[in-house]
């Protein structure tokens, strides 16, 4: 691929096209692959850390109760609150593992490719799971008109601002949540590794084609190398971000007062 | 020149997702939730559970020990407390026992030698007063035998001779009284 983009003597630059590589056979594309890939990889390592648990943990067991607790106590308990939290530990769990493996995929040497750069991926669990989930629950817990009134109607408003406040809150809740909530990690993923491409791809150019640029190669390299550790954050905070702010929709929704 | 590769799709708009990444998506991520609530979740809050009840047991069972602990220490506090009254108590007991044995012994004594005394003395008066009856009976008829040599006669008077020989033995008492005493 690479080879082909810097064929010329002129560099051109990474852009969208990379992110959609040709499928690796039939219709089954590299994401598709990572993301079964990424699932059968979660499963397995719960599965054998779980199978037999014990109430004084050893060394590998200790790394997926740590895990298990992160998502359960500091993101699940924390935003759903002590009294509920307990059914949506494996959703959240879940989101948690989910993104933070398909994100660390991007780093991962071959594989290198952040699965939710495809906006579909993001989409299919913010609008697909964590959107039904939380308006589910709050029209359960509050009745349709009484969900509806608990999530448009900020408690403390005064009267004369809720015509403008009620349809901003409406769209905020019921159509712009999810979109941004799957449109936040896939960006960053998207940026990320456009970034890491471009000091990479621009790094490789200067170095094949010659002259006096050959010296400025391991700036760029120097830049790439920097700019993974950067995105091993960012990965892990999208992530962080996904679990956190679905976990704060159920608790926002089933909240009594806001 | 880029569209060697993605001559046949045309252009892509990255924003805009592929239905079959969606249901793709969808679908592992189900699958990935059901494996968790099914298999992983339920293991750990068991763990959780067994974990609490192990150290709040843990608690309680030293809690217990402890109580136990204290009520011995009590208890032993307790006996020791009893033996020491109980020892002081023989102690003094036992005092005055044998100050009440001294007294008792003493007076015993005492009456003894009192008795002892009164017996001897009372023996003694007898025994003086049987002699001085002797010695006046053997006293008077020798005197009588004695003057009746001296004067050569019987004294047929009765009456006159008791009258001179008790009147002799006055006398004669009047003389021995001082030296007796």
């Amino acid at each position: 691929m690479t080879k082909l983009l810097a064929s010329g003597s002129e560099f051109v630059a990474p852009g969208v096209k990379d992110f959609f590589l040709p499928p690796i056979f039939g219709s089954v594309t590299k994401p598709m692959v990572l993301l079964v890939l990424s699932i059968v990889i979660i499963a397995v390592f719960f599965i054998v850390a779980t199978r037999n648990l014990k109430v004084v943990p050893g060394k590998f067991q200790f790394a997926a109760e740590s895990l298990y607790d992160f998502g359960r106590n500091n993101i699940a308990r924390e935003q759903i609150g002590a009294k509920d939290f307990k059914p949506f530990i494996p959703l959240v769990l879940t989101i948690f593992t989910f993104i933070l493996v398909n994100n660390l995929f991007g780093l991962i040497p071959i594989v290198q490719f952040p699965t939710m750069s495809h906006i579909g991926f993001p989409l299919a669990v913010s609008l697909l799971v964590v959107y039904p989930v939380y308006h589910f629950v709050g029209f359960k817990r509050h009745g349709f008109v009484g969900y509806l009134k608990h999530q448009t109607v900020p408690p403390g408003a005064p009267w004369f601002v809720l015509p403008l406040l009620i349809p901003i809150e409406f769209f905020q809740k019921f159509i712009l949540n999810p979109l941004t909530l799957a449109i936040r990690v896939f960006a960053a993923m998207f940026a990320g590794h456009l970034l890491l491409l471009v000091f990479t791809l621009a790094g490789e150019f200067l170095l094949l084609n010659g002259g006096i640029t050959v010296i400025v190669a391991p700036v760029s390299f120097a830049f790439a190398i920097a700019l993974t550790f950067l995105e091993a954050l960012i990965m892990c905070l999208q992530a962080y971000i996904f679990a956190l702010l679905s976990a704060s929709y159920i608790g926002m929704a089933l909240a009594e007062e806001h | 020149m880029d569209t060697l590769i993605l001559a046949a799709e045309g252009p892509v708009n990255p924003v805009i997702p592929h239905t079959s990444e969606i249901i793709l998506g969808l679908v592992a991520f189900l699958l990935l939730l059901f494996v968790i609530k099914k298999f992983v979740a339920p293991r750990f809050e068991a763990l959780y559970e067994e974990r609490t009840a192990k150290i709040e047991g843990g608690i309680e069972k030293a809690e217990q020990a402890q109580a136990e602990a204290q009520r011995a220490l009590e208890q032993y506090k307790e006996q020791l407390a009893e033996a020491r009254a109980e020892a002081a108590r023989i102690r003094d007991d036992a005092r005055a026992e044998g100050l009440q044995i001294v007294e008792e012994l003493r007076e015993q004594a005492q009456a003894e030698s009192a008795r002892i005394v009164a017996q001897g003395q009372h023996q003694l008066d007898a025994q003086r007063a049987q002699i001085v009856a002797e010695l006046r009976a053997d006293l008077g008829r020798t005197a009588v035998e004695l003057a009746s040599k001296v004067v050569g006669e019987s004294l047929e008077d009765d009456a006159r001779r008791r009258g001179t020989v008790d009147r002799f033995l006055n006398e004669l008492d009047a003389v021995a009284a001082p030296a007796g005493k």
